[in-house]
């Protein structure tokens, strides 16, 4: 067994650690029963993960099952009741544009549902004990500077894109200093790259890897939507040339129901549609066109540094630009053979193989550091009355896309409120279409959740760091 | 052989420390690595050969962003046949961070490794840092001799406690 890793062993770990000198007959069973063990298991944010990982979703999906009903109760009774006559009436193009139509947001839906919107993995605790270091150094720095009074530690950093300086935020949660563009989603407790939203009506982020996915379901959701619009209004005026009206109605009591769920869909789709055409051709996302970042009343020198100047160009790149790989990899399996860093002092040279960093990951959700964190990740007061503005914004639209009044109770709008944000220094996004009012709203959170979670894991944690670099890690919590 | 070589410097050799070479924003959000040589690699490997390294890291990076005819064609058809063409074929993207790999393992093999340096291909720290780990050989206490800490290791056959030699 390794030197120091001797008596009892509660975790598996230890014996993967000794790679050479343990004894290879317990190792093996040990190495097998962890090595079945796949990354997602023990990924560190609030997601969901189904078929052995091969789907990924946010914690909240209840909305994203009911936009499948609707979809399919729609669509299906548009498919058995309408389409028969106009089939025979007018054309049978009708039903076969409209099956096109409907497997196509079906496939854009599970795709934007399914896939990874480009989480950024925790940092390891080697990295972020060097990130640490470095702005240790940085704070040295700047307290011994200031005279008398305090400055808060430089989580930020200023880079240049372009002619415009952005600044790149700290993360607590991950313990990286996040790309710029990137963001933390609250809700699911992830940085996400190029961050859009987070779609409670998907039932995940919007992000670099699935905003094409998620702009070409809404596209064709407006197709759709105003397909089965219009042709159940012709279907109801076909009838009733017949047989008058109220007896068409009568003929074909679906249509209402359909016609009623269309009408006030339209409206909420092909809104956030256009919005988010403009956003494209803009190259911005929802994120950053809430928080005003690029718009000329900032100042007159505020540009987007990320336009490619013309619109085709913004589109292209946007929709047909090359697709980054996840780099999260839920379906590999947990290395037991990545080196951790030496300890010299105690003579233990080498603890080798805990599990992977994404094991190490895994634990970070205990090392938040910040005592600062649990001011931030409460629930604001101000966030509640935000809830209002939009339910007056959606006074028109009482139909399911807009269930909001439902939805306010926790819902997280802090992007509302540009400044929040400054002031927290840890972003939790979760910005709402305001352009289209039923949008996207938040679902009541694991806020609070989340913050009983901080409370408790703040004692645990500066022993657990302590431990961690002495590279006796106890995983088995995870 | 190579690669077993790589495995006995992990485990004959103590990882002395990590040094990490951030990303570089300059450019936007495209995936680029500083070029600017860490100071702890100042005694272990010539400055040339490193910023050749990552700039060549750059360059792949690159390509694999690189929006064009290629890469429209390629999003057009994924889109035409409803990206079930991913099931099938793989992305320029992941074409490119194959050939990546396959870079840093030479890279490794060839450059870092007798030098007692070891890159991590990025992709393993989400695109975040180059993570290159110092090792210093156990057996010759504490002194950085790069050259020898392979070759011995592999004579004493990952000597757990090779204390008198």
């Amino acid at each position: 067994m390794t030197p120091g890793g001797g008596g009892p062993m509660k975790d598996c770990e230890y014996s993967q650690i000794s790679t050479h000198s343990s004894s290879p007959m317990e190792s093996p069973h040990k190495k097998k029963k962890i090595a079945a063990r796949r990354k997602w298991e023990v990924f560190p944010g609030r997601n969901k993960f189904f078929c052995n990982g091969r789907i990924m979703m946010a914690r909240q999906t209840g909305v994203f099952y009911l936009t499948l009903v609707l979809i399919l109760v729609t669509s299906g009774l548009f498919f058995a009741f309408d389409c028969p006559y106009l089939a025979m009436k007018i054309t049978p193009a009708i039903p076969v544009v409209g099956g096109i139509l409907f497997f196509f947001v079906m496939g854009t839906l599970l795709r934007t549902s399914f896939s990874d919107p480009g989480v950024l993995p925790r940092a390891t605790p080697d990295e972020a004990a060097d990130l640490e270091r470095q702005i240790g150094n940085a704070e040295d720095i700047a307290n011994g500077t200031s005279s008398g009074g305090y400055r808060p530690p430089p989580r930020t950093r200023e880079v240049i894109i372009n002619g415009q300086t952005v600044k790149l935020k700290y993360c607590f949660t991950c313990k990286i200093f996040r790309p710029p563009r990137a963001s933390h989603c609250s809700l699911c407790d992830n940085c996400v790259e190029r961050f859009d939203h987070h779609c409670p009506w998907v039932g995940n982020c919007v992000g670099k890897r699935n905003y094409r996915f998620f702009y070409m379901f809404i596209l064709s959701l407006s197709f759709l939507t105003v397909f089965i619009f219009a042709f159940v209004i012709t279907h109801v005026i076909l009838r009733s040339q017949q047989t008058g009206f109220l007896n068409a109605l009568k003929d074909s009591p679906a249509s209402v129901l359909e016609a009623v769920v269309c009408f006030f869909s339209v409206w909420s789709i092909v809104g956030l549609s256009g919005f988010h055409t403009y956003l494209i051709s803009s190259n911005q996302t929802t994120n950053e066109d809430i928080k005003g970042s690029w718009s000329n009343k900032r100042g007159k020198e505020n540009y987007n540094p990320y336009s490619y100047g013309n619109i085709i160009t913004n589109c292209c790149a946007a929709l047909c630009g090359p697709i980054s790989p996840s780099l999260i990899d839920r379906r590999g399996f947990i290395q037991p053979d990545t080196p951790q860093p030496a300890a010299p002092t105690n003579g233990i040279t080498m603890y080798g193989a805990t599990q992977s960093q994404s094991n190490m990951a895994a634990a970070t959700p205990l090392l938040q550091s910040e005592p600062s964190l649990t001011s931030e990740e409460l629930p604001l007061p101000g966030k509640t009355t935000l809830g209002t503005p939009c339910a007056t914004l959606s006074l028109g639209q009482p139909t399911p896309p807009s269930s909001m009044p439902n939805l306010t109770s926790e819902t997280v709008l802090t992007d509302m409120i540009p400044l929040k944000e400054d002031h927290d220094g840890h972003q939790f996004l979760t910005p709402e279409e305001a352009p289209s009012p039923p949008g996207m709203l938040s679902t009541g959170s694991p806020i609070t959740h989340s913050h009983t979670l901080h409370v408790l894991s703040l004692a645990s944690q500066d022993s657990l760091h302590e431990d961690s670099v002495r590279g006796l890690v106890k995983l088995s919590s995870v | 052989m190579e690669g077993h070589n790589l495995q006995e410097l992990r485990r004959s050799a103590s990882l002395a420390t990590k040094v990490f070479v951030q990303r570089d924003y300059s450019d936007g959000t495209i995936c680029q690595f500083q070029t600017k040589f860490p100071p702890e690699l100042d005694s272990r490997i010539e400055r040339q050969l490193f910023e050749e390294t990552v700039k060549t890291l750059n360059n792949f990076y690159a390509e694999a962003e690189k929006i064009g005819g290629s890469s429209y064609l390629e999003g057009c058809l994924a889109c035409a046949t409803a990206y079930f063409i991913f099931l099938c074929m793989e992305t320029h993207y992941e074409k490119v961070l194959k050939k990546i790999s396959r870079y840093i393992q030479e890279q490794n093999e060839k450059i870092f490794a007798p030098r007692g340096l070891l890159l991590t291909d990025p992709v393993e720290r989400g695109m975040r840092v180059i993570e290159i780990s110092i090792y210093e050989d156990r057996c010759s206490s504490g002194s950085a001799s790069s050259g020898s800490s392979s070759s011995s290791g592999s004579s004493s056959g990952g000597g757990g406690g090779a204390g008198g030699r």
